[in-house]
């Protein structure tokens, strides 16, 4: 299979990327690692007439301390998050959750700003982000702006990226974390998660995500409620499918993820620490 | 486009269209057809080479994006009659059944060992996720990839 013909340009520098869609507005998409992208080009399922490649923006591909928060370049690929020591002190639900992604070769070419700007319900890292409490940098023709997880996720496979913007960088708070878990349910490796679960307990948040109850990726609001009002891990996991509205597919109905969705959050808020 | 990579250690160029993926690119653009087409679709792993020293899946990757970069076919693993040692391994070991899997098999295994030079039994399972086998149960495929590891003490390459 081979993608619907398209031109190609690639972008020396962010400005020039933003350059670029400003340009060709809604018929251009950013190619990054192109692991979720190009499979959908081969598929018809995206037919954009341009591809602007950001992909050798070398200067995207970082993970920095920022005092508070980690910062992460948007083109850092997500085997270098797996293998990050600073990411698997600050926040190693992140790191370790990067190397549950695809497959070792999906992981050397695949980026978290090309993840998280896909905006797959099905994908691992949006989860993370949410439960983390995360935020992202766009940047557009009139500068940068930060948009916070909970707000970045507006539907199906969408953003509240605007047609001109780039996703720049992640930025990830640094917490006193004391416990943390990644659940992943499928039948097969490599898969998508039939259902996911991301949590992190720490002084003064907590985070839980799920992976693939939605059109969008969801933040757990009812177990948060009940693990901050002192409910016990299976209490707080009885609420895990509050507010999702999971489909139905080969895989599994939506009842049998709202089962899921409260059997993993409850192993995740164990192996969190939460009796 | 023109594109030009630096193919098991050899400059070539060639036109090609954008939208040319990788794999196309080494089979039919430069006669390298070690390189297998299996899924199509960047779950079987059979079209895995090496882009600057990493397992990729070149079905998922346009030719464009690796021009300028340095790419590693089954082709370019072997010193001259001499096998690379993960070949010989997987020939040693029966890792092989219709062969279809196996360049691809052997660059991930490759790959494997250059990031964890002496993993587990579990550890090459898990690092072998991306490629498919339909011949082999996988069993004497992790038997090479651990025969490999032990013979060069972690150091293949």
């Amino acid at each position: 299979m081979i993608p619907a013909a398209f031109d190609y340009q690639r972008a020396d520098s962010a400005e020039e990327a933003v350059a670029l869609l400003t340009e060709h507005g809604d018929e251009a998409k950013l190619l990054a690692g192109g692991h979720s992208l190009l499979p959908m080009m081969k598929l018809r399922l995206a037919v954009p007439s341009v591809l602007v490649d950001v992909g050798r923006l070398d200067d995207l591909r970082y993970v920095r301390d920022a005092g508070d928060h980690v910062a992460i370049g948007a083109l850092t690929r997500h085997h270098d998050l797996h293998t990050d020591p600073l990411l698997a002190e600050a926040v190693p639900l992140l790191a370790h959750a990067a190397g549950e992604v695809g497959d070792p070769q999906v992981r050397h070419r695949g980026t978290l700003g090309g993840s998280l700007a896909h905006a797959d319900p099905a994908s691992d890292l949006p989860a993370v982000l949410l439960a983390l409490g995360g935020s992202l940098v766009a940047k557009g023709p009139n500068g940068e702006r930060e948009i916070a997880a909970t707000d970045f996720f507006t539907g199906f496979l969408e953003s509240a990226l605007e047609p001109d913007e780039l996703l720049t960088e992640i930025r990830v708070p640094k917490l006193a974390t004391q416990g943390w878990s990644f659940q992943k349910f499928n039948r097969r490796a490599q898969d998508w998660a039939i259902v996911g679960v991301a949590a992190v307990r720490a002084e003064g948040h907590t985070g839980v995500a799920l992976v693939n109850m939605g059109s969008v990726p969801l933040v757990a609001a009812g177990v948060v409620e009940a693990v901050d009002s002192g409910a016990s891990a299976a209490e707080a996991a009885e609420r895990a499918a509050e507010g999702t509205e999971p489909q139905g597919d080969i895989n599994a109905s939506p009842e049998y993820r709202e089962h899921l969705a409260r059997v993993l959050v409850r192993r995740a808020l164990e192996e969190s620490g939460l009796s | 486009m023109q594109i030009t990579l630096t193919v098991n250690g050899v400059e070539r160029t060639a036109e090609a269209e954008p939208r040319t993926l990788l794999v196309y690119f080494l089979r039919e653009q430069l006669g390298l057809t070690g390189t297998n087409i299996g899924c199509d679709t960047s779950s079987c792993g059979a079209c895995t080479v090496h882009v600057d020293g990493q397992s990729v899946k070149s079905c998922t990757m346009l030719a464009a994006q690796a021009d300028g970069l340095s790419v590693t076919t089954i082709e370019g693993l072997a010193d001259g009659d001499e096998l690379h040692p993960m070949q010989k391994a997987f020939q040693e070991n029966h890792g092989l059944q219709c062969g279809y899997c196996t360049p691809g098999m052997v660059m991930a295994a490759v790959s494997l060992l250059d990031e964890n030079p002496n993993p587990t039994e579990r550890e090459v399972r898990l690092g072998l996720e991306g490629n498919l086998c339909r011949c082999t149960g996988y069993h004497n495929i992790v038997k090479a990839v651990l025969a490999c590891a032990e013979q060069t003490d972690g150091a293949p390459a």
